[in-house]
């Protein structure tokens, strides 16, 4: 990484849900914050500030992470994806979206967009996912609404869902 | 007055997906932070005191005014320069400023506010500002408050006491004298919080011309408190329009406490003349946002052969933190009419104490009161049954109000407005397995496992009365100011010229589901779909209706809210049918409102589409027949008739719906880790009509999962100086997925007389019975008397265990410290191997710019003697990074074999000082080994950073310390011999 000076400004530019997107932060941006000022791209929630809520997931080179512990410049040329990228046109949900909806998986929402990013991650890279690993994955957010049990419900009925998805 | 119960209802009643998930799914909701601010917008934040209790000597924010990006900082005297002190709900000569002073009274409290360009230039700002504090001891506990020599928080009052009220109902002394026994309960009932994970939010604006504020935050009601903020503004109500945000990340209570910083927010704008806007971070929230009270409680019960109750003498102490915040004292006051529970108790005698300590202010937080009262009362329960050898069932069973006797009045004088307790409870134990579960503990128990079962009863009360806080007034002080009560709710409903429906109440939700039941409720009455009925939720106090019960909180949506939605929707739909009667030819009592269509009862083809009657008044006003008004906009208030303020008795009926649950959980905890697992649990509630079965669900699963965090992790713990030991997600323990079992929720239906949907709260009830119901099981599974929340393993390993033996093995010598162990101590000692001369070490060791270059992160070096300097150090712990101003001397001087390093660092993240002993050994000829001892105190903010980081951070500092030491001195030890010395200060060894 090349070395930056911290009291000037860098343009970055990465790919957002598929489309490209720059501006200029100094190097302490957070990810989170260049994402929902910078960019307005306000889906990111911040709920800590120091990787603790799991609120401001965001898929990063196919990896979920926190934008708050990310630095906007680390990002530079990466592949980012946001809950505004996971539903497949813009008046359709995704069968994960659709299953929250389905089944009360959110109540206030803020938790709501980091979940859906780890576990779109997680029934992307590990269909197979058992009830433990998808409770496991789970244990990295923190919603104060549900008591999870309605989120848990919703992940398996969208693993279900896109399994018969896949076999059909 | 359940109004409509003959009337179809197509969609109440139906779990319907909600209309506000598809924006929230697809990251488009609209948060605070979501919305645009005007252009020229500054940004704040705020420094806040590392001190528990301590006076401010001197504040000098010249070089923080001076960095470029910062347009104003304001300090106390600023804030009080254009505000009133925050309305205090007693009477009390105490002032309660939303910003420190004179003294800071709590970790956290705002010391200076910082308006700048964005919030990093706003953060960097606060590092600037100079601070000088003189500590004062601080006190944390109720008890140790009341003591004659404890710390006065605010000097106006005598001590910490500030209020005292003695209740009586019945004749408790008699039942007293006459019982055959006397079962008592102490308990310390500590703090927690429902930490939203959306933080506090408020963008501000003030308009000089008008001398009027124009705010906007995630506030959640009650709006009493907009008369608060007017007041602290100097400012009448009309100009101070507050608005809501469309979403709000969760609240329970809690952003009612954002009211102070409403208050600071408002006024940076009106200094700095630029809206200003302010997101909280959560190391603030966690520090200074709010929580529920902590109190402690000796409660007693005078109690026949049988079990039967006949008295109970509470004396409650309640701990409000450092400042009586409005509506504070009101947790203690809520639960005020349900002291006796869901129990037939006739006589109660009750003495509420409120004091102050150093720590955050409390306000409302989810269940409200109710948890400080059921945990000693349901603990009480089980004490009685096994004190008197009886079955815990038996004794709850006698004691239920009976089935038959609603509505029923308390002894202290809430009206329970319906219900079947016993026949709610025996389905719980039938549906819920206790039978089996008993089984499973005789089988648990002989196999020497630890097994436990746990009942508890409660009352959950829902919309609160207006008035019940006045009860913290004598009679007489209450006549002086008027009477307080009632509970108006409100809603609008429009028709627009296209004869489409939108609703508005003020009844700002933060994730309940507001919009998709209204829209259910209205639609049912005027025969449309929901999804063909808009609703609003969001509030601006210059145009909507509201009153000061507005908001969401006491559980007041389903049981107040849609009613006065419905009574709303109902009168629009009396107007509409007279005109529709005049164009179907019919009398308006035959027209009926079905499917988008407004019909003729016995001639359904005579009929109109709904819209075009909607859109008469708009159109053809002059068409109208005269005995109709125009059908434009229907606002209703509603408020119930039973809520009356209290009497001369101090009988008040605090709230107007009583729902009953009736909770079971069994659980094991771990021989090994003392962990408690939950087996089963089971939560009956009778919360009257439900309207919306799956967001009922969604509220007892939530609060359930509150109550479990509350019951087993969190607690917002502090030092005994006032510093905070829980400042950080990673300190502060909320449940995951990993700990929240699933609850088996069941339910037996008695609708409220009282609310136009037969409709009670719902969302509070476990909050209030699952933290004891769990330490009911967890008492039963260890066979102890004494339980205290939070139920961590470390803690219950004690009664496990048995008390900690001393461990083996070589450890530090814990020197007796000096001072009264008050911040968080530390100890090490260790040893470093050098390749030079002892008398260089020593020369080195006496010069402070070579003993400066060795300190970790140290700049700025100034000499005050020759054994004295200070320094600027820079140094990151954990999240934690900051700057300190660091004092350094040199004592007891024995050259070149030993001297003593006694240092202190202060800054705007915490304070620390420390002494280390330093020996130096000549092995061999040019090879010596420095030996160092160390105790060290570290308070304020880094202290409730991770304290579990301290330990492993400051070895590590110091650690580097005589690395570099070592490596100045004499090109570093041999590596082998360092690196094992590294592993041995990092603890690996
Ligand atoms: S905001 Fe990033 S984990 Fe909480
Ligand atoms: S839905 Fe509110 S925090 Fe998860």
């Amino acid at each position: 990484m090349p070395r930056l000076s911290a009291d000037c400004r860098h343009m970055v530019s990465f790919t957002l849900n598929g489309a490209p997107v720059s501006g200029e932060a100094e190097p302490r941006m957070l990810l989170s914050d260049f994402l929902r000022y910078v960019v307005g791209a306000t889906g990111t929630h911040v709920g800590c500030e120091h990787g603790l809520c799991g609120a401001c997931t965001v898929e990063i080179d196919g990896q979920p992470g926190r934008a708050c512990l990310t630095l906007a410049v680390q990002v530079r040329g990466a592949q980012i994806r946001t809950v505004e990228g996971l539903a497949p046109a813009p008046d359709r949900l995704s069968v994960l979206q659709e299953c929250f909806r389905e089944h009360h998986g959110l109540q206030c929402g803020f938790c709501t967009p980091g979940i859906l990013v780890t576990l779109d991650a997680l029934l992307r890279d590990n269909p197979a996912a058992s009830e433990p690993e998808i409770r496991e994955a789970l244990a990295g957010h923190l919603c104060r609404c549900t008591g999870y049990v309605s989120i848990m419900r919703a992940a398996l009925a969208a693993q279900q869902r896109l399994g018969k998805k896949t076999d059909a | 007055m359940d109004v409509t119960a003959d009337e179809p209802r197509p969609w109440l009643g139906r779990s319907l997906p909600r209309v506000e998930d598809a924006a929230l799914l697809i990251g488009r909701g609209r948060y605070i932070d979501d919305l645009g601010v005007p252009p020229g917008t500054l940004h704040a934040a705020i420094l806040r005191s590392p001190h528990g209790h301590a006076e401010i000597v001197s504040i000098d924010p010249t070089r923080a005014r001076a960095l470029p990006g910062v347009t104003a900082v304001l300090v106390g005297s600023d804030v009080q320069a254009h505000s009133a002190s925050l309305l205090v709900g007693v009477k009390a000569p105490i002032e309660c400023w939303p910003i420190a002073t004179d003294r800071v009274r709590y970790v956290g409290e705002p010391v200076a506010v910082v308006a700048a360009r964005d919030r990093y230039v706003a953060e960097d700002a606060l590092d600037l500002i100079e601070v000088a504090y003189r500590p004062l001891p601080a006190v944390i506990d109720p008890r140790a408050a009341l003591a004659p020599d404890a710390p006065v928080l605010h000097p106006g009052l005598e001590g910490n006491l500030a209020s005292d009220r003695v209740f009586r109902y019945g004749d408790p002394e008699r039942a007293f004298a006459d019982a055959a026994h006397r079962v008592a309960i102490e308990v310390d009932y500590p703090r927690s919080a429902c930490t939203p994970i959306e933080t506090y939010g408020v963008v501000a604006e003030y308009d000089p011309g008008l001398d009027a504020y124009d705010v906007l935050a995630n506030f959640q009601g009650p709006f009493s408190i907009h008369a608060v903020i007017a007041r602290a503004l100097k400012v009448p109500g009309n100009r101070l329009r507050l608005r809501t945000p469309p979403d709000s990340g969760g609240s329970f209570g809690v952003k009612q406490g954002v009211f102070p910083y409403i208050v600071l927010i408002a006024l940076a704008a009106r200094a700095t003349g630029r809206p200003v806007k302010w997101i909280e971070d959560r190391l603030e929230h966690l520090a200074a946002s709010t929580c529920a009270t902590n109190r402690f409680t000796r409660l007693e019960a005078a109690v026949a052969a049988d079990g039967r109750i006949t008295a109970l003498t509470w004396d409650q102490i309640e701990d409000c933190g450092a400042h009586l915040r409005a509506p504070e004292p009101a947790t203690l006051y809520r639960m005020h009419g349900n002291m006796t529970g869901a129990y037939d108790i006739r006589n109660v005698s009750i003495r509420n104490r409120v004091v102050l300590t150093n720590k955050m202010p409390t306000g409302l937080n989810r269940g409200f009161g109710g948890p400080q009262v059921y945990f000693p009362l349901e603990r009480l329960m089980q004490r009685i049954a096994h004190e008197l050898g009886l079955d815990p069932l038996d004794v709850i069973r006698r004691n239920l109000v009976p089935r038959g006797a609603f509505p029923y009045r308390t002894a202290s004088g809430a009206l329970l407005d319906s219900g079947d307790y016993a026949a709610a409870m025996e389905s719980a134990l039938l549906q819920g397995g206790v039978a089996e579960l008993i089984a499973r503990r005789d089988a648990a128990r002989r196999d020497g496992r630890l097994y436990g079962i746990g009942y508890a009863a409660v009352v959950e009360p829902s919309v609160s009365n207006m008035g019940y806080i006045t009860t913290v007034l004598t009679a007489a002080e209450r006549r002086k100011a008027g009477p307080k009560n009632g509970a108006q709710s409100t809603a609008t409903i429009a028709l627009d010229p296209v004869g489409s429906v939108t609703v508005h109440v003020a009844s700002v939700p933060q994730g309940q589901g507001h919009r998709t039941v209204l829209a259910q409720v209205v639609a049912d009455v005027l025969g449309l779909k929901p999804a063909e009925v808009r609703v609003v939720t969001d509030v601006d106090t210059a145009k909507d209706g509201w009153s000061i019960a507005s908001g969401n909180y006491s559980s007041r949506f389903a049981p107040a809210v849609t009613g006065a939605a419905h009574l709303a929707a109902m009168r629009l739909r009396e107007r509409l049918a007279h005109i529709a009667a005049a164009q179907l030819n019919v009398p308006a009592v035959d027209v009926v409102f079905d499917g988008g269509r407004v019909q003729a009862r016995r001639n359904r083809d005579n009929a109109l589409s709904f819209a075009r009657v909607a859109a008469a008044s708009h159109w053809a006003p002059g068409t109208l027949p005269s005995e109709a008004d125009t059908a434009i906009r229907e606002t209703v208030f509603w408020t119930p008739p039973e809520l009356t303020a209290p009497n001369d008795a101090d009988e008040i009926n605090s709230s107007l719906c009583h729902g009953f649950i009736f909770d079971i959980c069994a659980v094991e905890i771990d021989r090994v880790t003392a962990e408690v697992r939950i087996d089963r649990y089971v939560s009956m509630h009778d919360c009257g009509r439900m309207l919306h079965p799956g967001m009922v669900a969604g509220q007892v699963n939530g609060g359930f999962a509150h109550a479990l965090g509350a019951a087993l992790l969190e607690e917002h713990a502090y030092g005994p100086d006032g510093s905070l030991l829980t400042g950080t997600l990673a300190d502060y323990l909320i449940p995951t997925a990993m700990e929240v079992p699933e609850p088996l929720i069941l339910h037996h239906e008695t609708p409220s007389p009282l609310t136009p949907l037969g409709a009670k709260g719902v969302g509070e009830g476990n909050c209030m019975s699952t933290p004891v119901c769990i330490a009911n099981a967890v008492a039963d599974a260890l066979g102890v008397a004494d339980v205290s929340l939070p139920l961590l393993p470390a803690r219950l390993a004690q009664q496990v265990h048995g008390p900690e033996k001393a461990p083996r093995g070589k450890t530090p010598v814990r020197p007796a410290a000096k001072e009264a162990a008050s911040e968080r101590q530390l100890f090490g000692e260790g040893e470093a191997s050098v390749d030079a001369p002892a008398t260089t070490i020593w020369a080195m060791l006496l010069d402070p710019n070579a003993l400066m270059a060795v300190v970790p992160g140290a700049h700025a070096i100034e000499k005050v003697s020759d054994t004295c300097f200070t320094a600027e150090i820079t140094l990151g712990i954990g999240p934690v990074k900051g700057r300190y101003r660091a004092t350094m001397e040199l004592s007891d001087l024995d050259p070149p074999r030993a001297l003593t390093l006694t240092g202190s660092a202060d800054g705007a993240l915490g304070f620390g000082r420390g002494t280390g002993q330093v020996t130096l050994r000549e092995e061999a000829p040019g090879r010596t080994v420095i030996g160092y001892r160390y105790q060290a105190a570290i308070g304020g903010k880094v202290a409730s950073i991770g304290g579990r980081l301290l330990d492993g951070a400051a070895r590590v500092i110091i650690g580097q310390f005589f690395a570099s030491l070592a490596r100045q001195a004499g090109g570093g030890g041999r590596p082998a011999g360092l690196w094992a010395w590294l592993r041995r200060l990092l603890g690996f060894a």
